[in-house]
């Protein structure tokens, strides 16, 4: 066994975050780690890389018991991580990225022509030959810059590789492109930690996994011996409601509450006509800056468009900013919660009274009992798990944050929501809730712009679907059409002037 | 123990403790007594003499609660006072000089503001532009002279009491405690510490920030010209070379012994007002304690330290893991379901 956990404990205040998880990586293996957030995954994998220091149990390498102290005393033993957010320097070359703190120097100065080389021989094998490693390692994709991470962790630690969802920024060309790389990898005999919300990757790349549940081991089983539904069964505790509500079937024109006239703007998307009705869902599809965001900034005046009109019933509606937006009913919640949704130190009752304060401007204070009263009901309603009220929000797990930034807009009661992939990075409990909450707030009316790279998510949830594609919007799907094959497709299509969705564009 | 005592127990300690030490060097500083009407005594000097400190540490605090820093205030405070000097010596009515002092500062904390939140500079170089040129501006106020005047009304607000306590005491009291009520009644509070953690995240929210941006400058300003117009009235002229010199620096450090983080985000008016008296209470400690003076600025720096190091994040959870293993709390129960990943 190449590395070997035995009855790991770690606590932090309020919370037992692994209680005496056991797990076995063979050399040569890929192996999933599952759980919802919270599970333990991340404790587990800070134990391992010595961020935290554990409580009690053992780790053993290569039969030998290791105390990591630091990342770097990590890697020194044999274990590397690679994180979602590629933790290399992009304003480095790639030469730099891959030498960095061991270049090859002479009295001092780093001897640039010998760091190439080296950094071109850890690259072989990856198949990036491509890529100039004396340029800036910015200049590549995510996937690149991903790929030369895992060469940089190879080449330092070389036993034990943790992939920390490697894959939540890219599409699926740069995943297969990534998963070849590591299925090198384990031929080459590394023990491969695979950390993915995507079960269909864990289903095509790994060989065995284990599911982690409020911090204690639940499973270790061979990957294809465990049926999907198993697995969400193990990872949630109880079944998930396998039958998914499909209300799309046929929904009658219904009163239109939006109309967007050649809204556009140069650069981030062409114009496009879109009516918006009562309470119902219009899903988005494409792929990653294929304009989805890019349509959602831009119907919230964050970067206002150029060119077109919107009006409702009362007359036009003036989208120049973010405040205007909310003045006319809007409601967006942004595709990055962390930069743009949570405000992380403010308590949960802070975050989901915000928006609501700051319509009602900051010399009509919301009374603290009516925002605790508003917090403590969107916690019950939501679900949130939080031990209160006041509890900084960037403590809570990702799934729960979405759910309070979901809080603060169900709290103003838009007419119009715009989603940006509200389910991405949550585990599948929180999933579920969410799309079941979409189809709550719908029935009373509310209408729902619904960004997603998940097509099964789009096509539950969504009345039509609008596909994106290069900054445009190309083809509209409704009623019998919503399939993800005929998304896929119209993503796929090229520009020939036979495209039939390119019709209903103007719809 | 409520939250508010909570939060400010750190200062209020170290107040305490620094109190302590210099009484122990010097046994009658916290005796006071009644003379002529008015209070007399080393704590009431350090009262006094910490009110600009004081009063630019308040607007500071709003300052640095959005994540910026007003490096122009003591600049500023120069200005104000020239502007209300001139006023008072070309006889205008103490009103009007009063006024024209207060208008000087909202339109240097509104420059400041305009260059921040609308053409987007960093704070410490957009406030640096006034820093540097603000000196400037008093000295072509004064004719690059020392205005002096005697007029007692203006004098008052530096020399003054209200029953038997010095006004600038009274003076900074009061700002602080409108600004805090002014920012803890309404939302204000909440909207500033908002923007200053996450101001994309707020805008999107709807929260105005470059109007925020703006106020907070703006208050910045307004709290520098009452230091300024203390600091002309103690001495019956305005110098502009030398009235409030280093003084922003002071202010900042009382905003950061008040335990406001320089990233922006939570903060507390209260606080910073504690550590502004904790800095002028070593100040006046160690001249009292009889040093001689050239010790003086190193003496200061060393405490500085030794307070902001027990302040620090990294160490304070060790000091308080130490006291609550000696109490032997139990444990707290908690949820396993909360995120800890």
């Amino acid at each position: 066994m190449l590395l070997s956990i035995r009855g790991l404990t770690k606590s932090f205040p309020g919370t037992r975050a692994l209680d005496g998880v056991s797990f076995d990586l063979r050399a040569g293996e890929i192996h999933a780690l599952l759980g919802e957030n919270g599970a333990g995954k991340s404790t587990l994998i800070k134990c391992l890389t010595g961020v935290y220091e554990r409580d009690a149990g053992e780790i053993l390498l290569d039969g030998r018991p290791v105390a990591p102290q630091s990342t770097h005393d990590a890697q020194t033993l044999g274990i590397g991580t690679v994180y979602q957010e590629v933790n290399l320097l992009p304003n480095l070359s790639v030469a730099e990225n891959l030498t960095f703190g061991r270049q090859p120097s002479r009295a001092g100065l780093v001897q640039t022509r010998k760091m190439r080389a080296q950094a071109e021989e850890m690259l072989s094998g990856y198949g990036l030959d491509h890529v100039n490693v004396a340029q800036s390692l910015g200049a590549y994709s995510v996937a690149v810059q991903q790929i030369v991470a895992i060469a940089r962790a190879v080449a330092l630690s070389g036993k034990v590789l943790i992939l920390d969802e490697p894959t939540a920024s890219l599409d699926s060309a740069e995943t297969e492109m990534l998963f070849s790389v590591v299925r090198d990898l384990r031929e080459r005999g590394l023990g491969i930690i695979f950390v993915s919300h995507f079960l269909d990757q864990v289903f095509s790349l790994t060989d065995r996994l284990t599911v982690l549940r409020n911090g204690q081991h639940i499973v270790t089983a061979e990957t294809a011996e465990v049926s999907r539904l198993d697995l969400i069964h193990h990872m949630l505790g109880h079944e998930l409601e396998e039958a998914e509500h499909r209300r799309h079937a046929t929904k009658t024109a219904q009163q239109s509450v939006l109309t967007f006239d050649g809204t556009g703007r140069r650069g981030k998307i062409a114009p496009f006509d879109l009516t918006v009705s009562r309470g119902e869902v219009i899903g988005m599809a494409g792929l990653l800056g294929s304009g989805r965001t890019e349509t959602a900034d831009m119907l919230f005046g964050r970067t206002p468009p150029d060119s077109g009109k919107a009006h409702d019933d009362d007359g036009p509606v003036s989208l120049r900013n973010p405040r205007e937006a909310i003045a006319a009913g809007f409601g967006y919640a942004p595709e990055d919660r962390k930069t743009d949704g949570i405000i992380g130190e403010l308590s949960v009752r802070e975050n989901i009274a915000l928006a609501l304060q700051a319509r009602r401007g900051w010399w009509r204070p919301l009374p603290r009992a009516e925002q605790r009263e508003l917090a403590e009901r969107y916690i019950e309603r939501l679900d949130i798990r939080t031990s209160g009220a006041e509890k900084p929000v960037g403590e809570l797990s990702g799934g729960n944050q979405q759910k309070v930034v979901l809080a603060r807009w169900l709290a103003m009661n838009p007419r119009f929501l715009i989603l940006d992939e509200p389910t991405r990075g949550i585990d599948v409990g929180a999933h579920a809730e969410i799309l079941r909450l979409i189809g709550e707030v719908v029935e009373s009316g509310m209408s729902i712009l619904l960004i997603s790279s998940e097509l099964d998510e789009l096509v539950a949830a969504s009345d039509r679907i609008i596909v994106v594609r290069d900054r445009e919007h190309v083809a509209e799907l409704v009623g019998e059409d919503i399939e993800t094959d005929a998304i896929v497709r119209a993503i796929a299509a090229s520009d020939a002037p036979a495209a039939a969705p390119a019709a209903e564009v103007a719809r | 123990m409520s939250a508010g005592i909570r939060r400010i127990l750190p200062q209020l300690l170290t107040l305490l403790a620094v109190v302590a030490l210099i009484t122990a060097f010097f046994p009658s500083f916290l005796s006071v007594e009644m003379v002529d009407g008015r209070l007399v005594g080393s704590a009431i000097d350090v009262l006094k003499r910490g009110a600009p400190v004081a009063l630019l540490a308040v607007g500071m605090t709003l300052v640095i609660a959005t994540g910026g820093i007003d490096l122009s205030v003591g600049a500023v405070m120069a200005i104000c006072g020239a502007a209300g000097a001139w006023a008072i010596s070309n006889d205008y009515p103490l009103v009007a000089a009063l006024l024209i002092a207060l208008a000087a500062g909202l339109a240097c904390g509104l420059w400041n503001g305009v260059l921040v939140a609308l053409v987007g500079i960093q704070p410490i170089v957009a406030t640096l532009i006034l820093m540097v040129a603000g000196r400037g501006i008093a000295q072509m106020i004064t004719e690059g002279r020392i205005l002096t005047f005697s007029h007692d009304g203006f004098a008052f607000f530096g020399s003054g009491t209200i029953f038997g306590v010095p006004t600038p005491v009274i003076l900074w009291l009061a700002v602080g405690i409108l600004f805090t009520l002014l920012v803890r009644r309404t939302a204000l509070g909440l909207l500033i510490e908002s923007v200053g953690i996450n101001r994309r995240a707020s805008a999107l929210s709807g929260v105005n920030a470059t109007v925020l941006l703006v106020f907070v400058y703006m208050a910045s300003g307004i709290c520098a010209a009452v230091a300024g117009i203390v600091a002309t009235a103690d001495i019956r002229g305005a110098d502009a070379n030398n009235a409030g010199l280093w003084l922003e620096l002071d202010a900042i450090l009382a905003v950061v012994i008040g335990g406001t983080s320089l990233l922006g985000g939570r903060f507390s008016i209260i606080a910073s007002l504690i550590g502004a008296m904790i800095i002028q209470a070593i100040d006046t400690g160690i001249l009292l304690a009889g040093f001689p003076s050239e010790y003086n600025l190193v003496i200061k720096a060393g405490l500085v330290v030794i307070i902001l190091v027990l302040q620090s994040p990294r160490l304070s959870p060790r000091i308080s893991a130490a006291l609550s293993r000696r109490r032997k709390e139990p444990a707290p129960a908690g949820s396993a379901t909360e995120a800890r990943e």
